[in-house]
């Protein structure tokens, strides 16, 4: 299968010839109109569709590929507790162990602790590749302890690829010292392109010793951030940018930020649902600004199509979470648990694992693309008809979850030759020990309301009955098979019932994005 | 003349202590604290008292 929709990121290394210029990077190509099969977004794109050095830096990288999330893990760790500047979705003195989003952590680690933990993890979880900053302030806020743990990792660890998080307003004075430690992942926060809206969610910031609040301080921010971005794409840092989509606040606002990301030589866009509820106590939640729905996400997600390259698989992880995105094994290494843990950093160990990891990943994508291949797709007369099909999978790429176990569903758009990935909902665990929990039935429902069907491994009789009086098709025929090829058969099934006039094809509604504390699926993300 | 960090509001995120020109805070127990004799409070060096300004939780720091 051709990755041709990818085209841009060349450009990107055009621009590091041309420093202190504003690169005209291209960094388009998302494809969400890709071809048959083809993943969400460029970033999953492989080693044929971009030059080797950014496929060097982004193969292993779960943040900035799509493919690589499923295989390989990340750690934050949580040394950099202050911040610069005042965010109006942010409370970092909620911590809750069942809470999972940024800003919240349980343990604040000073450099020493923090290198003794990355080399504990990373002898424990050999497929543990990228070690970032992300807080729980602002990575930049906290230079002295931030560059002291990549220092060290460097000496000890130099096989990590090391990234940061930050809010932008100090990037610009650190960007000589990011490239120092060849840091080659920066994720930027950028709300906003136009004071008037950074005002709405960014009160105040601390700036050359002063409390500025309002409009002069929004515009101090803005102008740091696009200055920081343009100074790491000219060096050749790899960036993301991501953005909290606020309803009524930045929701169209956000398709001008991404068209200046890209315009800067962004590599990635991640759009991010605000997390908003009056007992996070944050300014936004008191105030009762609601989150978007999930049809609102992809509405401007879609909007942005063409643009920079868009992340649709973040999981909001904490500014401590440890693992492959969507679990968090934190709990595993608490200080006092490393404190009693054997360490041994064996570098030879962690890359032959990693190369099985690498084989093991390159024989399951030649396994998809030949099934897709097979299955012919490609030809099939496409009329424009989309509709969204939620899948329970355990990884592998393929549909192999039981619905019961499911704490999240990954989204596909299909439509007549192409699936494609959109986004995740997190549900809460249907199913404990065998017994159905029938209250969490409706919410589940509610998370998938814009599905059209449910692809599962298996099904009990219960949920299926409600899924099926909700208008969403539970499919448990194709368990075990890939999933692209898996949604693209049964749309093909589905236009053949509608066409018969075995069913009419209705249009959903919309989906309830999960909001607050994660308690349903701990154990098993544990586990 | 001095300020005092109101412990229980203090979420300890450290953002105050690098700011102090009269290197007054330091941490206790999680929280921070400032020393009073050492604190002016920042007068005659800034134009406000700069935990004061950079303290993310409002109310945090207060006059004693």
């Amino acid at each position: 299968m051709s990755h041709t929709a990818f085209v841009s990121i060349g450009d990107l290394r055009r621009g590091k010839a041309a420093p202190g210029r504003v690169v005209e990077a291209a960094a388009g190509g998302c494809s969400t109109r890709g071809a048959a099969g083809k993943a969400s977004c460029g970033s999953s794109a492989g080693p044929d569709d971009m030059p080797p050095a950014i496929w060097e830096k982004v193969k292993n990288h779960p943040c900035y590929s799509e493919e690589a999330h499923h295989h390989y893990a990340r750690m934050h760790v949580a040394v950099a507790p202050a911040c610069n500047i005042q965010c109006n979705y942010c409370n970092r003195k909620y911590d809750c162990s069942n809470e999972s989003r940024p800003g919240v952590v349980s343990q604040k680690l000073t450099p020493d602790q923090a290198v003794k933990k990355v080399l504990a993890v990373a002898s424990e979880i050999p497929q543990m590749t990228v070690l970032g900053i992300a807080g729980p302030g602002d990575a930049l806020a906290n230079p002295a302890r931030t560059f002291e743990t990549f220092r060290r990792l460097n000496e000890h660890a130099p096989d990590i690829k090391l990234c940061l998080s930050t809010n932008g307003l100090a990037l610009p004075q650190y960007v000589d010292e990011i490239c120092r430690y060849d840091i080659d992942h920066v994720t930027i926060t950028i709300n906003m392109v136009d004071p008037v809206v950074g005002a709405k969610i960014h009160p105040w910031i601390f700036w050359d010793h002063r409390r500025v609040t309002g409009l002069e301080a929004a515009q101090i921010l803005h102008e740091q951030q696009m200055k920081g971005l343009e100074m790491l794409t000219s060096r050749g840092v790899l960036t993301k940018i991501n953005s909290v989509l606020i309803p009524g606040i930045n929701d169209a606002h956000l398709i001008d930020v991404n068209r200046e990301v890209k315009k800067r030589g962004a590599f990635l866009h991640n759009i991010m649902p605000l997390i908003s509820e009056p007992e996070h106590g944050t300014v936004f939640g008191l105030a009762g600004q609601r989150g978007p729905s999930a049809q609102e996400l992809k509405a401007v997600q879609d909007a942005c199509a063409g643009g920079a390259n868009l992340m649709r698989h973040c999981r909001q992880c904490r500014a401590d979470a440890v693992g492959l995105l969507g679990e968090d094994r934190s709990d595993e290494f608490t200080l006092d648990r490393i404190d009693r843990m054997e360490v041994v950093y064996d570098l030879d160990r962690r890359r032959a694992y990693q190369d099985k990891v690498e084989r093991e990943r390159q024989a399951q994508h030649q396994a998809k693309v030949d099934a897709l291949a097979e299955a012919g797709n490609a030809d099939a007369p496409d009329d424009g008809m989309r509709v969204l099909v939620a899948v329970a999978t355990e990884g592998h790429g393929k549909v192999n979850q039981h619905f019961g176990h499911a704490t999240e569903f990954q989204i596909y758009e299909v439509g007549a030759r192409s699936a494609v990935f959109v986004g995740h909902r997190r549900v809460d665990l249907y199913c404990r020990g065998g017994y159905g929990e029938d209250e969490q039935l409706p919410s589940i429902v509610h998370a998938i309301g814009d599905c059209h069907a449910v692809l599962v491994s298996k099904i009990g009789a219960c949920p299926r009955d409600e899924l099926t009086a909700a208008g969403i098709e539970p499919v448990d025929r194709y368990a075990h098979e890939f999933i692209e090829r898996a949604v693209l058969d049964w749309f093909s099934h589905y236009r053949q019932r509608v066409a018969r006039g075995a069913i009419v094809h209705q249009p959903r509604g919309d989906a309830r994005i999960r909001q607050g504390a994660y308690c349903g699926g701990t154990g098993v993300a544990a586990a | 003349m001095a300020l005092k960090i109101i412990s229980s509001q203090c979420s300890g995120c450290s953002a105050c202590e690098p700011e102090c020109p009269n290197v007054a805070i330091r941490e206790k127990n999680g929280t921070f604290v400032i020393d009073p004799a050492k604190c002016t409070e920042c007068e005659g060096q800034f134009d406000s008292p700069q935990c004061l300004a950079v303290c993310p939780v409002d109310g945090c720091i207060k006059k004693v």
